[in-house]
């Protein structure tokens, strides 16, 4: 069975979070155990190198003790971080407290957080996100850790990283790709093959729907489930600098593009789970786990419900393939997947401690300890030893490698208010009465400029 | 304001005649409640008012915008519209349905009837619940796949996810416990009136109907107004319950329920979520002044 | 309704109403015991099937369905909710915040219940109207400034915060009702106190407060049950899950069961049961306390 028992579900997220796989897969933390891998010297190189690179922060520099906030606070991610951690304490005798936060109140908290007593390193997302917090003076600058870990990253990273200003403000840990996920076993049982074109993909839901089976599974209880599909469809129809600039609240929503976009939409919802309003994702991917839903949009998190099933056998059966092509202008070349991972509080006393761990977290050996422990995650990281990887997280890095254009997800990717208050009860109207498309970008696009204008 | 001892009224001693200490205690004893109330309850509530007229997003300068808000409210949030109609709903339910009930029950129960205080104890078991947990017990009625309701009717009804019923699912639960509290206020009421003015009444000639609307009820004119009050607050206040289930949303929309997402978590928009309490501030503060009128004129003559 | 009225009537209804001349023939009865006893069995329904539900494990209803005779019967899913969900810490933050905030309401509205009762000045109602006032707002009317207030203050995310918060909003109905209930004692107790030269201290802790302890069992009793049903203040005002009291923290257990009725009924029927304990245990407190406030 499934996991029953997770508090990290707790309540409706806003976000996709990733989630800690495998109750049962248990993270040694002995720190002689971790010394004696790699990540010992790559602590004392993140700390030699941080010695001349700080260039005048806002705060103190100094290299007293820390605290690290954390939103990991499943039993495996908040091991796997603690071994991190003791990594870093145990080859810079820096002290580092963590702080583990509720993933769900962590993220509906983060402004009074913020603007507190934040922790002086904290865990957030790349992006829009990022900027957000880093424009309001609230995150602290990193760029002199960039300097020294630039070299770990593609370029799409390091610009998911930086802010409006030009400067770095976060260092990515893990990221993990929304796709489309569905069963091996049940494809091949009913000689189903992976459809890469939108027709393919419509073509298939009709068989899956004639076999008995629900071709798309769908919950959007929480408000935020169903923003994946909108990204993806706006994504392949309208391409991701539209999506971008639509998100950033530079286009209109009353115009032909976007009203493609929810009328594709329309065509496939009567092939999606019906009462997805009152549904839960994890809801849904048990449908998809018990093969009643023949596929499911989800982000990779969805590994979790699989992770126990079946004596681990359902996990290895889990595949996934990226949305089908749309409009062949922009083919499959882009993709949601969201980064986590560290910035800094702009208050934090001791920058120079901070900007060490920061630097540390950079590093392959400790992505990788993240990676190991969390099998619904893959590290941005280069140069890393991924012979640890599952499958499914092999398949997931080389995906997301050979996307042109990586988005954050809605709700990272636009105002936070607005993906909130306008974008859930908005996309919630729309799949109660797929007919009311007009009056639904009608409303998105006022309450937009009401927003959008403060 | 006579200080002499003669001519005070019998109920109440006049503070002048007190000892500087004494009346030193006297403005501790009544000023230290007051400033909680007051810093705690009352301040916020005028604060809101103020920030209802800004734009602010906890972090940047506050910026005035006049009725800006109140103005986007009105026109160009869907949600607002349906969460009004939903409080209103919901206090009609309570009103018309809940409380009438609540009375039935406790004129019932108000005779000399064997068990009587086993019923009572029954009916009123789920008033000492929270609302939140109402919500949770409930779902296990209601629930898709695994509800006592579905299950037992072989239904395959989305009771909480359907936005055309849910909010009635929701408040039979909500009555469920509004029934127990009103039976029990009424209880009291009754146990207050008089018998002999309800023999009189039969001697005449009038049955129970009669002698209960015509006799009785209007005796329990002072219950009827905390009645209301009690419902019309529990109305207005409704938002764990929703919370619970769906956090408010896709039928379930309350006032309530928009103030909080417009405030907490990362959308702060502070200015437009204290406009919309101001707008459920109003509505309150109507009925509670009502209330104290009625409640407390005699008193201050 | 007069003030005098209160203790007269709360007297009152421990007293047998006489029996009315003509009895109704027993056959009404039977009918009227019967609507009863089914109207009862249906009320009880939602905590009964809470009660069966918990009872069952869950491979045994995903096979058989939740409507079925039970095979197993067993308190296995207790005992998961119960360790896994941590339900003995957010029990034990309930307390934290009920108890302290119980005892400080209680002392101080008595406090102001007795200046307002028994001295009389020109802003007596204005006062009594100011608190009870306050007990009648909705909660979500002031959170945003107290949100934000808490926050400069450094009480966000304290359990005296939310300690405060209970206190200042339950205020206004234990003044409301201790007011009422000390303006029916007889006045000649205060003036017996002045001519023994009692200072106002001594006549507010050794004459006033003792005779209050009816009215103070009986309101200790309702505001423990109301603050430990809070659910928002400390949905808004906490922010570490650990220091949440257990009916807020059921915000994350739901999502924690959810795939799980069985586990769900568990830690409800758990979280329910301190409440209706006491509702057994105190049930004559829980009524009085209520209609003590009712009868003004």
């Amino acid at each position: 069975m499934a996991p029953r028992f997770d508090p990290r579900m707790s309540g409706a997220p806003l976000s996709p979070r990733p989630l800690g796989l495998g109750r049962h897969a248990s993270v040694p933390v002995s720190r002689r155990a971790v010394l004696g891998g790699g990540l010992g010297l790559s602590v004392m190189a993140a700390l030699s190198a941080c010695g001349g690179g700080g260039s005048g922060a806002a705060a103190g520099d100094g290299t007293g003790a820390i605290t690290l906030g954390s939103n990991q606070s499943d039993a495996v991610p908040k091991a796997a971080y603690q071994k991190i951690v003791d990594a870093f304490i145990e080859a810079s005798g820096s002290e580092v407290g963590v702080n583990t936060v509720d993933h769900n109140t962590f993220q509906e908290q983060i402004n009074s957080y913020l603007q507190g007593d934040p922790d002086d390193v904290f865990t957030w997302f790349a992006g829009y996100r990022m900027r957000f917090f880093a424009d309001q003076g609230l995150a602290g600058d990193i760029s002199s850790v960039w300097e020294n870990i630039g070299g770990n990253f593609n370029e799409s990273f390091k610009e998911a990283s930086t802010g409006s200003d030009g400067k770095q403000y976060f260092v990515p840990v893990s990221y993990y790709p929304w796709a489309v996920f569905y069963r091996k076993s049940v494809f091949e049982e009913n000689g189903y093959s992976v459809p890469t074109t939108l027709d393919e993909y419509i073509e298939l839901a009709e068989g899956m729907k004639s076999d008995g089976l629900t071709p798309i599974g769908f919950a959007d209880k929480g408000g935020w489930e169903a923003m994946g599909t909108f990204d993806i469809l706006n994504m392949r129809i309208n391409g991701y600098d539209f999506h971008t600039r639509l998100l950033a609240g530079e286009e209109s929503w009353e115009t032909d593009p976007v009203k493609e976009v929810f009328n594709t939409w329309a065509r496939l919802l009567p092939y999606h789970q019906e009462g997805a309003l009152g549904r839960d994702w994890q809801e849904a991917a048990q449908g998809l786990l018990q093969k009643k839903s023949g596929t499911y949009l989800l982000g990779m998190f969805v590994s979790q419900q699989f992770q126990d099933a079946e004596g681990g056998e359902a996990l290895e059966d889990l595949d996934f393939f990226t949305f089908p092509e749309v409009n062949p202008e922009h083919g499959t070349d882009s993709i949601d997947a969201p980064i986590d991972g560290f910035m800094m509080s702009a208050q934090t006393q001791n920058a120079g401690t901070a900007k060490a761990l920061l630097e540390f977290l950079g590093t392959p050996e400790a992505q990788k300890v993240n990676t190991d422990a969390d099998k619904g995650l893959v590290a941005p990281v280069n140069g890393m030893d991924t012979s640890g990887y599952t499958a499914l997280q092999q398949k997931a890095s080389e995906v997301v490698g050979e996307a042109a254009h990586i988005a954050q997800f809605l709700d990272r990717d636009t105002r936070p208010d607005f993906a909130s208050t306008v974008m859930i009860p908005s996309l919630q109207a729309f799949i109660r009465e797929p007919g009311n498309i007009d009056s639904v970008l009608a409303d998105i696009e006022a309450q937009k400029k009401a927003i959008f204008a403060g | 304001m006579s200080q002499t001892n003669t001519a005070r009224p019998p109920a109440t001693r006049r503070i002048r005649r007190h000892s500087t200490g004494d009346r030193v205690a006297l403005a501790v004893m009544l000023g230290v409640p007051t400033l909680v109330v007051m810093g705690l309850v009352w301040g916020p509530a005028m604060a809101s008012v103020f920030l209802s007229f800004t734009r602010w997003n906890g972090v940047t300068p506050i910026e005035f915008i006049g009725l800006q808000n109140y103005q986007q409210i009105v026109t160009i949030y869907p949600p607002f519209w349906p969460a009004l109609r939903n409080n209103v709903i919901w206090l009609a339910v309570l009103a018309l349905i809940a409380t009438p009930l609540g009375l039935l029950l406790a004129v019932v129960l108000d005779k000399q009837l064997r068990a009587t205080r086993f019923y009572q104890g029954v009916f009123y078991l789920p008033v000492v619940l929270s609302l939140a947990l109402v919500g949770f017990i409930w779902t296990l009625i209601y629930s898709q796949d695994q509800g006592l309701i579905n299950q037992l009717s072989g239904a395959n009804v989305n009771w909480l996810g359907d936005p055309d019923i849910n909010l009635g699912a929701v408040l039979v639960a909500a009555a469920w416990r509004h029934v127990g509290y009103i039976m029990v206020l009424y209880l009291a009421g009754l146990k207050g009136v008089d018998p002999s003015i309800k023999e009189a009444a039969q001697i005449d000639g009038a049955n129970q109907v009669q002698t209960f609307f015509q006799v009785v009820f209007p005796t329990l004119k002072p219950i009827n107004i905390v009645v209301l009050v009690v419902t019309v607050i529990e109305g207005l206040r409704a938002f764990d319950i929703v919370y619970i289930i769906n956090k408010g949303t896709n039928g379930l929309e309350l006032l309530s329920v928009l103030i909080t997402n417009n405030i907490i978590g990362e959308a702060s928009r502070i200015g437009f979520g204290s406009a919309i309490a101001v707008i459920l501030l109003v509505i309150s503060l109507g009925f509670i002044i009502s209330y104290l009128w009625q409640t407390f004129r005699k008193d201050a003559r | 309704m007069s003030t005098t009225a209160t203790t007269a009537r709360t007297a009152r209804t421990a007293a047998p109403v006489p029996p009315l001349r003509r009895r109704p023939v027993p056959s009404a009865r039977v009918l009227l015991h019967a609507v009863l006893i089914t109207c009862a069995v249906a009320w009880m329904v939602p905590l009964l099937w809470a009660v069966y539900t918990s009872l069952r494990p869950y491979e045994e209803t995903a096979v058989k369905g939740y409507v079925s005779w039970p095979d197993t019967l067993n308190f296995d899913n207790y005992v998961t909710a119960w360790t896994q969900a941590e339900l003995p810490k957010y029990f034990v933050n309930s307390l934290i915040i009920a108890i302290p905030a119980v005892v400080l309401v209680l002392f101080l509205s008595a406090m102001a219940a007795f200046v307002l009762a028994r001295f009389s000045f020109r802003f007596n109602i204005p006062m009594l109207m100011f608190f009870t006032a306050a007990n009648l707002l909705p909660q979500q009317v002031i959170i945003t400034p107290l949100y934000r207030m808490f926050l400069s203050l450094g009480l966000y995310n304290t359990q005296l915060g939310i300690i405060l918060i209970n206190v200042a909003f339950q205020m206004g109905f234990c003044v409301f009702v201790l007011s009422n209930f000390m303006k029916a004692l007889p006045d000649e107790l205060g003036e017996a106190a002045q001519v023994d030269g009692a200072g106002i201290w001594r006549q507010f802790f050794q004459v006033i407060l003792p005779l209050t302890r009816p009215a103070m069992a009986a309101l200790g009793t309702l505001q423990f049950a109301w603050i430990y049903n809070d659910f928002f203040w400390a949905l808004v005002l906490l922010r570490d899950g650990d220091a949440m009291p257990v009916t807020s923290a059921l915000n994350n257990l739901k999502g924690a069961f959810f795939t799980d009725n069985n586990l769900v009924a568990a830690g409800a029927v758990m979280i329910a049961i301190p409440t209706i304990a006491l509702f057994i245990v105190l049930q004559k407190h829980f009524v009085a306390g209520l209609t003590l406030g009712s009868n003004k």
